[in-house]
């Protein structure tokens, strides 16, 4: 006999066969002229006796042979399918069960030889006995010789236990039992939780005996049935081969592709979920990377590209790396598009590392290739990519070495039913921050240098750029349980944008069981879940992404607020419609974005004062400051004035301010006029009545004199060769 | 099922009280009662949704019925009930005052809601019927826990 591993096999396949047998002969005779259907019965029991007969199973040869026959004649239509034909078929498809059975069970084909069961096949066969009397004759055979089943099933009965085990080893199980079960041990592991942490500060030792056994049986249960839900990632991987040949063959290119690790496991919802954006990398790295057979052949490479997957676990996570060996990306032409497309700023690309610039390519909007093809270039590109895989908490990076290629590595968790998340408490509630969107931590304090804390905290200062902070407090409608001035940042990443959550406090990092909720909450887009805390409570997971919009931190905001923290503001689009709100003693102001040049930080000691009134050098100009009078100053003790600059007509001008609280893209609701000097009126903004400062009547106030004097000023000073401005302020 | 089917059937209700109110649900789609759970608060929901529960680790929304139904708030939230419905849109809670008998009633029993009734209520109620002394208002559960209308009532309130 050939080896255990062979026979194994064999019986896995027919089994599995003889089940779908039994369907398509009931199948077929109802419609015994499904051609279709027949060959496929044929092509089963062809297969069985092919192998069985290499393998030396003799008998079992002989009836799937007898089979073959009577269904051939089918086939070629010298005999029609009736009721009796079929009950005889599918007695040689049991016969053939007991036979393999008995196989499995190691005690060959049996210690009964069905030759009753091949008589009758072959009269049948031979066209010797009529039909009918054969299925009554069946009977009769059954009844009068050694029942034919009697033996075997005997035989089979202690073996099915012991090594049944082969055609039972696999079983197909519905997706949604899985996903219940999943449900359940999450459940049961919150219960493992509790349980253990109740008894934590018992001397109770029996009790504390059986909850350890729980805790242990817990685990092994949870890791059971997280196996049970993984998939190998060759699932994806078996569709690639084919779609690299076709793209090839399209593109005209030599493509060859490698895998190592695909039987790496990953649960079931996110092989699902890479499904798409690795199609997508592999796509690019055809379309993009890989030159034609000319170009590498010149570059002295050999014609054929190679494109080489490779996945493996790593601390908990799925790595997957794809690598080609085509022309790379330029870091300089990425920079190039990411000007050109105004995603970045020319300081930024400047300090940009290569890395970093090869990175760009995640940006939305932003494509290198020079012509839409059919294959990738259709608008979405690796930012769909990126979105795709945060999006299940994972990262996805890329290197490039020009000339070389390049490898986009992939890093992804291996489940998302269970995720690491921060939990925060604002409002007295809990809420969980995925680990994912995390940044940074950052504690204020009283004092605390960089921080800019009007009573609701607005922006913080931060390496140089202005970080828009929103409270979740405010956001979430809740009122805050922390001291004022006290209160911790967690420094937030969602799409492209930074900002700061101010939060209560910040409890722990702790790994969470994942909870969808229902329909009725969808609406709401600052959740993404919720999950059961250690003592049975619910907390609501955030969704960063949600929550940014909600604060309208995002797109325009964001990027005029660093901006504006940076230096110049450059266009203008982007700030249209959005408020710059700030502090003025006990008022809070607004003014429109779009008319402030810069914020400033002025030194208390750098005011000067020119003709009375006072004034800050500002390269090498006089910038007049003024302030509102109605605000209070007496109290002023800052060394660093905040100042807001305004351009004019006449000139730029500072308003001193004491914070600048926020920049905000709100409508503004219900305006009343003012005559109040430097104010246009007040209005609903963000909520809360806030005064709107008149820009031009201030203006007017800080120009220096009229154009006349100014003219004349000039004329008296120009002889000595300086310009009049700089000599008036000297 | 035709109008004429429903007047042949008979149909067990659970009934509840809310607010002074006689309410009823066909009792196949309660799932199961709940004494006093804790609620997490979910803050920019609609008002009526008062928490959500932790139904075995399962997370339920529970919608408070004296809201739904636009009667003044609870005096002292303790003792409610919550009962907990299966629906299209998943396990929702309804939160009461007091549960009552289950009843079997007649298809012809059940009258069509009074014409004059806000039609806001009337939206929620699939008919009414007579039981001794008081009115029984048969609650329509689709309409019942379809916040369409929450979220857009309130949708400035949510910003």
């Amino acid at each position: 006999m050939e080896s255990q591993e062979i026979v194994t096999e064999f019986l896995l396949e027919s089994s599995e066969n003889l089940a779908k047998l039994d369907q398509d002969m009931v199948e077929l005779e109802r419609q015994p002229a499904n051609r279709d259907l027949l060959a496929s019965v044929f092509r089963t029991i062809h297969t069985i006796k092919g192998t069985c007969g290499f393998l030396g199973f003799d008998r079992l040869s002989a009836l799937t042979h007898v089979m073959e026959d009577i269904l051939a004649q089918l086939r070629d239509g010298r005999r029609m399918l009736d009721a009796d034909l079929t009950t005889m078929l599918l007695e040689s498809v049991d016969g053939t069960r007991r036979m393999l059975a008995s196989i499995e069970a190691g005690q060959g084909e049996g210690p009964v030889f069905e030759h009753a069961l091949i008589a009758r096949l072959e009269m049948v066969r031979d066209g010797k006995t009529a039909i009918a009397p054969v299925a009554r004759g069946s009977a009769a055979i059954a009844d009068a010789g050694p029942p034919p089943e009697a033996g075997p099933a005997q035989a089979s009965a202690p073996a099915t236990g012991r090594t049944g085990a082969t055609a039972d080893s696999t079983l197909r199980v519905d997706i949604g039992l899985l996903d219940r079960l999943m449900n359940l041990v999450g459940e049961l592991v919150l219960t493992r939780n509790q349980l253990v942490q109740h008894n934590a500060g018992r001397e109770d030792s029996a009790l504390n005996a059986i909850s350890q056994r729980l805790n242990l049986i817990t685990s092994e249960l949870q890791e059971a049935v997280m196996k049970t839900r993984m998939q190998p990632i060759g699932v994806v991987w078996n569709k690639l081969p084919r779609l690299v040949r076709d793209l090839a063959t399209t593109l005209k290119k030599q493509i060859a592709i490698e895998t190592d690790g695909a039987e790496t496991e990953l649960d079931r919802t996110i092989i699902e979920a890479i499904k798409d954006p690795l199609t997508h990398i592999v796509r690019n790295s055809c379309d993009h990377g890989i030159e034609g057979p000319a170009d590498r052949v010149a570059q002295g490479k050999t014609g054929q590209g190679h494109l080489t997957l490779r996945a493996w676990h790593q601390g908990g996570q799925v790595n997957i790396e794809i690598a080609d060996d085509g022309a790379g990306i330029d870091p300089a032409r990425v920079k190039a598009k990411a000007l050109e497309r105004r995603l970045i700023t020319e300081e930024q690309a400047a300090r940009m590392s290569p890395r970093e610039a090869v990175n760009l390519v995640f940006l939305p909007g932003f494509s290198t290739a020079q012509a839409v093809t059919s294959i990738s270039g259709r608008g979405v590109g690796m930012d769909v990519v990126r979105t795709h895989i945060e999006r299940i908490g994972g990262t996805v990076d890329l290197a490039s070495q020009p000339g070389h290629g390049t490898t986009v590595r992939v890093r992804i968790p291996l489940t998302l039913a269970i995720i690491p998340g921060l939990v925060v408490q604002a409002g007295g509630e809990r809420f969980v921050i995925p680990q994912v969107n995390l940044h940074e931590l950052i504690q204020t304090a009283e004092g605390g240098t960089e921080i800019e804390f009007a009573h609701s905290a607005a922006v913080l200062r931060r390496r140089n750029a202005l970080l828009p902070l929103a409270d979740l407090c405010e956001v979430l409608g809740l009122a805050p349980a922390r001291r004022p001035g006290e209160a911790s940042v967690v420094v937030l990443q969602a799409d492209q944008h930074c900002f700061g959550l101010i939060v209560d406090s910040i409890c722990d990092s702790e790994e969470i069981v994942v909870k969808p909720l229902g329909n009725q909450l969808k609406p709401l887009n600052c959740y993404a879940g919720a999950t059961i805390m250690g003592d049975g409570r619910i907390a609501l997971i955030l969704d960063v992404a949600g929550l940014a919009q909600r604060t309208r931190m995002m797109d325009a905001a964001a990027r005029a607020v660093r901006a504006a923290g940076s230096a110049a503001v450059d266009t203008a689009d982007a700030r249209r419609g959005l408020l710059l709100l700030f502090q003025a003693g006990s008022e809070r102001l607004a003014v429109p974005l779009g008319r402030v040049a810069r914020l400033e930080k002025i030194a208390a000691s750098a005011v000067e004062h020119a003709c009375g009134r006072p004034v800050a050098q500002y390269r090498n100009r006089i910038l007049p400051l003024l302030e509102l009078p109605q605000a209070d100053t007496g109290g002023r003790e800052e060394d660093v004035l905040s100042v807001v600059v305004f351009r004019s007509a006449a000139g730029e001008f500072g308003l001193i301010v004491d914070e600048i609280t926020d920049i905000v893209n709100e409508s503004v609701v219900d305006a009343v006029g003012s005559d109040r000097f430097g104010l246009l009126g007040s209005a609903i903004i963000g909520g809360r009545v806030t005064d709107v400062v008149d820009v031009d009547s201030l203006a007017e106030t800080a120009a220096w004199a009229s154009s006349g004097a100014l003219a004349r000023l000039g004329e008296a000073l120009s002889a000595s060769g300086e310009t009049a401005r700089c000599e008036v302020l000297q | 099922m035709t109008a004429a089917d429903r007047r042949d059937e008979s149909v067990q209700y659970a009934t509840f009280e809310v607010g002074g109110h006689y309410l009823g649900i066909p009792v196949l789609q309660v799932q199961e009662v709940l004494r006093e759970q804790y609620l997490t608060p979910v803050p920019l929901a609609p008002r009526v949704i008062s928490g959500l529960i932790n139904l075995r680790g399962q997370i339920v929304p529970a919608l408070e019925m004296r809201t739904l139904l636009q009667l003044p708030e609870r005096a002292e939230p303790e003792g409610t009930l919550s009962v907990v419905l299966r629906t299209e849109v998943g396990l929702v809670s309804l939160q009461v005052d007091e549960i009552g008998d289950v009843l079997e009633i007649e298809g012809a029993a059940v009258e069509a809601s009074p014409a004059n009734l806000e039609p806001h209520i009337r939206r929620l109620l699939s008919g009414v019927c007579r039981i001794g002394s008081r009115l029984l208002l048969v609650l329509d559960i689709h309409n019942a826990v379809d916040l369409t209308a929450a979220y857009g009532l309130s949708g400035s309130e949510l910003n």
